[in-house]
């Protein structure tokens, strides 16, 4: 028995053969062709064998995600019949009598070159498009299969990590589970592997040889390891967990498309919150209601230098078009504290957790600011989008903060851009002063939403990140419960909804809690929708509500 | 032959999507398309060359449609490019 230890990013337990992922290599040889004829033909029968994948692939991608999925397979189909491309391809092996997989090669080259030279952005990153139709073409040239995966019974799919063009093609049904050397919890395998209910371990390194092809292994998403060869009682342990997950898991998906509601009819809306626009079909997998909570970070992180307002844009069309008219809350930038980034050129604070971070740089810095909401109204022409303001203390910095969206709106209008015009813009409520005075921001926005790991850190005084405060920082504290109700009975007695964004939407434990103080939407991780709607149906809040708020009123014990 | 013009008003311009779509669109009759944009003039069924073009918002564009089927086709065209560009 041979143990590995991983980092699990998905959940369950599987057994299988372990198969390493086969990636078809670009290279290609040269060489001139007698009968050009036969060559001819050869790319034609290959060109066919793309444009037939590539529908199968459109008609899946259509099945799983829908039209606008598909599309993006149907415009490669277009480039691999294109007519200059193939006349380009029928030159070179007819009259310069190249082989097939160089005549495609060297168009794929030229064609990838005429949109990398051309000035816009988009059209630019097209050239990808084109090299991956070719390189399709290429394989099947030379034989390759696609897919990746040629076992005849399911495996557990070792790879170093798996581009998103590669997990797309691979075929489900054939996997038990992933394996990856390298890879981190929002790499596209581990969302994939959450997407689709199988265990995730990740960040292996090389402790897997190639030779370990074929041989039995258990994997535990939950535990992180990899057991080859695994002994009766190992395997008989992780048999019975498997069996329970499978039970569990059976049973949740049994919640999907029924309503959020309790025993007496009190409704919550649970959401999602998400980090990138990879996290989507994680969303509507687990049949959330929305997103409560889209980070925009990940598009300033991911960048060398402020990324542009036609980039932004794209990725936030992407979400809200791919959720339909489910809502979505994009908040914007917050950075600061533990999210730094080097193009900012902040300079160092001592306390940054107070400093100049989310909404205060915005304000501060206001082309950055004006950048993004101007994406992010291009993009609402497209969803159903909401606008969420991080780090908010005063009544000021929101009247501020919407001048900018109506500066933005005035311009989009100037410039006969469309947007809608029934964008809702809320705050976070994660600083005691926000809290505080809720019933007056209540008067200024659409909607509030508690981000309880700030509200927590800031009503405590308490460093959320520092291991030794471990147990004096409490999310139950009956201070930050307090401030809860307060914030919910404000909005209320506005006419503004109430969610919580925080991690603690998720804890089952106060499930009843906040139902009855009042808690209208819950934003929590995709894996967390199920459970959560499982709870909810169990509550009668009529039966716990008078309780709940006498104690957090009156309880001796208040923590 | 008719001929149209049509200023773009897609933010993103004669995309892969809408470009795809066009080709399909035009694919269902008989007619040859021509999209002219300042000097520049491509045969509309070449997915690639049309999308080469850069045809940006606020271009203004010269669509050609010349064929037996054109008066019906230049019609249908013109509705497309309203309705997705």
């Amino acid at each position: 028995m041979i143990s590995i230890q991983g980092k699990g990013v998905s959940n369950g337990v599987a057994f299988g053969p372990l198969f390493f992922y086969k990636r078809s290599d670009n290279s290609i040889s040269r060489y001139e062709v007698e009968n050009t004829e036969e060559e001819w033909n050869r790319f034609k029968a290959a060109q066919a064998k793309a444009i037939e994948q590539l529908g199968e692939l459109a008609e899946k991608a259509r099945a799983e995600a829908g039209d606008d999925a598909a599309m993006l397979f149907e415009t490669h189909q277009m480039m691999a019949e294109d007519l200059d491309y193939e006349e380009s391809v029928q030159n070179a092996i007819q009259n310069e009598k190249h082989n097939a997989e160089a005549a495609v090669s060297d168009t794929a080259e030229q064609f990838a070159e005429m949109f990398a030279t051309m000035d816009d952005a988009y059209m630019q990153a097209r050239a990808a498009d084109v090299k991956d139709v070719s390189s399709r073409i290429i394989g099947i040239l030379k034989g390759v299969v696609q897919g990746g995966i040629d076992s005849p019974v399911p495996v557990i799919l070792v790879a170093d990590d798996l581009a998103p063009s590669e997990t797309v093609q691979l075929d489900k049904t054939k996997i038990l589970g992933f394996v990856t050397e390298g890879g981190s919890g929002s790499s596209h395998t581990a969302i994939l592997a959450r997407t689709m209910g199988i265990p995730a371990i990740i960040g292996l390194g090389k402790q897997l040889p190639a030779d370990f092809e074929g041989r039995e292994a258990v994997i535990d998403g939950s535990t992180g390891s990899v057991v080859i060869d695994a002994d009766d009682a190992t395997r008989k342990m992780l048999t019975v967990k498997m069996e329970e997950q499978k039970k569990t898991q059976e049973m949740l998906n049994r919640l999907k498309g029924l309503p959020n509601e309790t025993k007496d009819g009190h409704k919550m809306k649970v959401f999602c919150n998400i980090g990138s626009p990879d996290d989507v079909p994680a969303v509507l997998g687990n049949d959330a209601g929305g997103i409560g909570l889209f980070r925009s970070e990940f598009l300033y992180l991911n960048c060398d230098d402020y990324p542009t307002e036609d980039f932004q844009f794209e990725a936030y069309k992407k979400v809200l078009s791919d959720m339909g008219e489910r809502e979505v809350v994009i908040r914007t930038l917050d950075i600061g504290a533990d999210k730094q980034i080097g193009y900012f050129n902040l300079p160092h604070e001592e306390n940054p957790a107070m400093g100049n971070r989310a909404l205060r740089i915005c304000l501060n810095r206001p082309e950055i600011f004006h950048t993004q909401l101007r994406a992010l109204y291009r993009a609402s022409a497209f969803g159903h989008l909401c606008i969420m303001f991080p780090m908010v203390t005063s009544l000021w910095e929101v009247r501020e903060a919407k001048k900018m969206c109506e500066r933005v709106k005035k311009e989009l209008q100037d410039e006969g851009i469309s947007f809608s015009d029934d964008v809702k813009v809320g705050i976070m409520i994660e600083t005691p002063a926000a809290a505080v005075i809720s019933d007056r921001l209540a008067k200024e926005v659409d909607f509030f939403s508690c981000g309880t790991n700030d509200l927590t850190q800031y009503t405590l005084a308490c460093d959320r990140q520092n291991a030794d405060l471990g147990r004096f920082f409490n999310p139950h504290h009956t201070a930050v419960l307090r401030l809860l109700k307060m914030v919910c009975d404000n909005a209320h007695k506005n006419g503004i909804w109430v969610g919580i964004c925080g991690e603690l939407g998720a804890d089952l434990s106060l499930t009843e809690t906040f139902l009855s103080i009042g808690i209208d939407e819950l934003s929590v991780s995709p894996r967390s929708v199920l459970p959560l709607r499982q709870k909810i149906r169990d509550v009668n809040v009529a039966q716990v509500k008078d309780k709940i708020l006498q104690m957090l009123m009156t309880d001796e014990n208040a923590t | 032959m008719k001929t149209f013009n049509y200023t773009i008003t897609d933010p993103v311009g004669i995309h892969a999507r809408p470009a795809g779509i066009l080709v399909k669109e035009i694919k269902k009759y008989d007619s040859a398309v021509t999209v002219t944009k300042g000097e520049k003039s491509v045969n509309a069924l070449k997915l690639m060359a049309l999308m080469g073009m850069g045809i940006k918002q606020g271009d203004t564009i010269t669509v050609s449609v010349d064929g037996a089927d054109e008066d019906n086709a230049a019609a249908e065209i013109e509705n497309f490019f309203k309705n997705n560009l």
